[in-house]
């Protein structure tokens, strides 16, 4: 049984079509990458699996069961935890608060609760270092570089035991060690079990790591092949159309 | 001890270890406190009471010290929900407008001869209502912060004045002695309004650092998009971020109508500019997301005590505006100077 599957998802804008009629499929332990040129509907599909709004027609399914997600802290319930584009970090805010924001420990009696910060600390510091980063919980987020905040906005993903993890452009403002790493913790993410989207505009990335490669154009799905059976040739040309179907 | 959060991994693994990452050198205490603008504020205070105490010895009287904490008090205790308000990256301009609506619903209460927690509970309902209706068009029906409350401040004034007959309210009645003693009394030689801006303070600051709630206060200031999508609740801690500072406005209300024993439809008019004032020179930021409960105290007490020295040194109290606009402008242009040099 998929752990989420997506049928017949549309959305639309007023007059605009963003998405018409896409199916996706995704087991667990697998990476797939989804593809196209700006505007061909990925952030869209990813915002609706996401929980940001809801699809205008078509059903989601997690693990068999139908889903509508109201708002995201829903689609996190149901083990769909999302690595936004812009990171979703608050620049005034620790690194360990960020992680757990929404989420945080708490220790008391009671009614009467407060913030376990150290344990916070301490945690968020586990997950730093699992990802090979040396960023330090306690640090506020704005004085961090690009690959640190990145792996703030990952390691808020590892907090749960998540089904689905969706990458929107990890890679797009980091340096090529981080990449690297990056890609090695999707990798890590794959042998847990975790399902893994990955949006992405690199070639590299996407063949380096995928399993699967879905490329969207003008909100449709026009491919949906094994890496393996593809290359990047291919899909370049799928996603400027030089290719049709595929 | 209990802990409310899903599991993290349990073990660590790559080539950083957790020691490592976490003995990294943090920031010292004395350089946060360097950094912090309520620190630079309480120097500067520090040195204008022994400046002033020079020039003029009445100033450093216990006579004085007890005007000048008391006067301060009533405008920090609403510097304390603007506060909040302000770290959400909200703006609250209603709130002495607020003042003047629970000062003349208070003391009608009290003239119709109903005890005293009756016209407490009345003042600090009529200053919820008024927070719960900012807080809910700005929340949930995404106005502007400086739309809504522009226009509650006019709405609240128009009430207060409409309620009161456009006349001071001052025979009391049975419940006027107590209730006097609340805004007007004195405990170890300190008065009262000073007591509970301490207490409140401390609560403010225990809310603000140790409960969820303050951390979300702080996150919403610092990205409310961000907030939203991790699960914070924002409209609803918005609504109570504008509750609490009308609630504020109104506990300041009802301890000024005590200590001056009547109450006036006027009440409040033009401190919601101190009451902004004092939150800002104590290092809040008007973007949102950076203030403290410290900071808004020590703020207030700095605008209290150059209004003071002022007179002192026989300068027109009149000046005063100018002052604080100014400090307004100057703690603006500061924080302005410390986010570059952040960045």
């Amino acid at each position: 049984m998929p752990v989420l599957e997506l049928r017949q998802i549309s959305k639309n804008f007023g007059a605009i079509r963003a998405l018409s009629g896409v199916d996706l499929k995704l087991e667990a332990g697998e990476v797939l990458g989804l593809m196209g040129d700006n505007g061909a509907g990925k952030s869209t599909m990813v915002k609706i699996i996401a929980g940001n709004f809801p699809p205008s027609g078509g059903e989601i399914f997690v693990d068999g069961e139908s889903v509508h997600f109201a708002k995201p802290v829903e689609a996190r319930e149901k083990g769909i935890e999302v690595v936004y584009q812009d990171l979703a970090l608050c620049n005034n805010l620790s690194a360990s608060a960020n992680v757990f924001l929404g989420r945080e420990l708490k220790k008391g009696f009671g009614p009467f609760k407060w913030l376990d910060h150290a344990e916070m600390v301490r945690r968020a510091g586990l997950l730093f270092a699992e990802l090979k980063s040396e960023t330090r919980p306690r640090d506020l987020v704005r004085q961090m570089s690009g690959g640190q905040r990145q792996a703030v906005a990952i390691a808020r993903t590892r907090l749960s035991d998540p089904k689905v993890v969706l990458m929107d452009e990890p890679t797009a403002a980091i340096s090529v060690r981080q990449v690297a790493e990056v890609l090695d913790l999707i990798r890590r993410l794959r042998d847990a079990g975790h399902a893994v989207v990955l949006i992405s505009h690199r070639m590299p990335d996407v063949f380096s790591v995928c399993d699967r490669v879905a490329v969207m154009r003008r909100g449709t799905k026009v491919a949906d092949k094994l890496i393996k059976d593809s290359s990047p040739e291919e899909v370049t040309g799928l996603i400027t159309g030089a290719i049709n179907v595929a | 001890m209990s802990h409310e959060a899903p599991k993290t991994p349990a073990n660590a693994g790559g080539n950083v270890a957790i020691e490592g990452v976490l003995g990294l050198q943090e920031k010292t205490l004395l350089q946060a406190l360097l950094a912090s603008q309520a620190f630079w504020v309480t120097i500067a205070l520090a040195i204008i009471c022994v400046f002033m105490s020079w020039y003029e010895p009445h100033f450093g009287s216990i006579e004085n010290f007890y005007n000048i904490t008391r006067n301060f008090a009533f405008i920090g205790i609403m510097a304390l929900g603007m506060t909040v308000v302000i770290i959400t990256g909200g703006i609250d301009l209603s709130v002495g407008s607020i003042m003047g609506v629970v000062a003349v619903a208070s003391g009608l209460v009290l003239e119709a001869e109903y005890p005293w927690w009756a016209a407490v509970i009345v003042g600090l309902g009529a200053g919820l209502a008024c927070g719960l209706i900012n807080g809910y068009l700005v929340a949930y029906v995404n106005l502007s912060p400086f739309v809504v409350t522009l226009g509650m401040l006019s709405i609240a004034r128009s009430f207060a004045v409409v309620l009161s007959g456009n006349r001071m309210i001052y025979n009391f009645g049975p419940g006027g002695a107590m209730f006097k003693i609340w805004g007007g009394g004195a405990f170890l030689g300190i008065a009262n309004p000073v007591w509970f801006l301490v207490i409140f303070t401390a609560l403010l600051a225990v809310v603000l650092r140790m409960t969820a709630w303050g951390r979300h206060i702080l996150a919403i200031g610092g990205n409310e998009h961000a907030a939203n999508l991790t699960g914070v609740p924002v409209k609803l801690v918005k609504l109570q971020a504008y509750s609490l500072s009308a609630l504020a406005a109104a506990f300041a209300a009802i301890l000024n109508v005590g200590w001056s024993g009547s109450a006036i439809n006027a009440l409040g008019q033009s401190y919601e500019l101190r009451a902004i004032a004092s939150t800002v020179i104590g290092g809040a930021n008007l973007m949102g997301g950076e203030g403290g409960a410290y900071g808004a105290l020590i703020g207030s007490a700095l605008i209290e005590v150059i209004r003071n020295a002022l007179l002192m040194a026989g300068v027109d109290s009149n000046w005063q505006g100018t002052f604080v606009g100014s400090f307004i402008i100057l703690a603006v242009l500061l924080e302005r100077i410390r986010g570059k040099r952040r960045e």
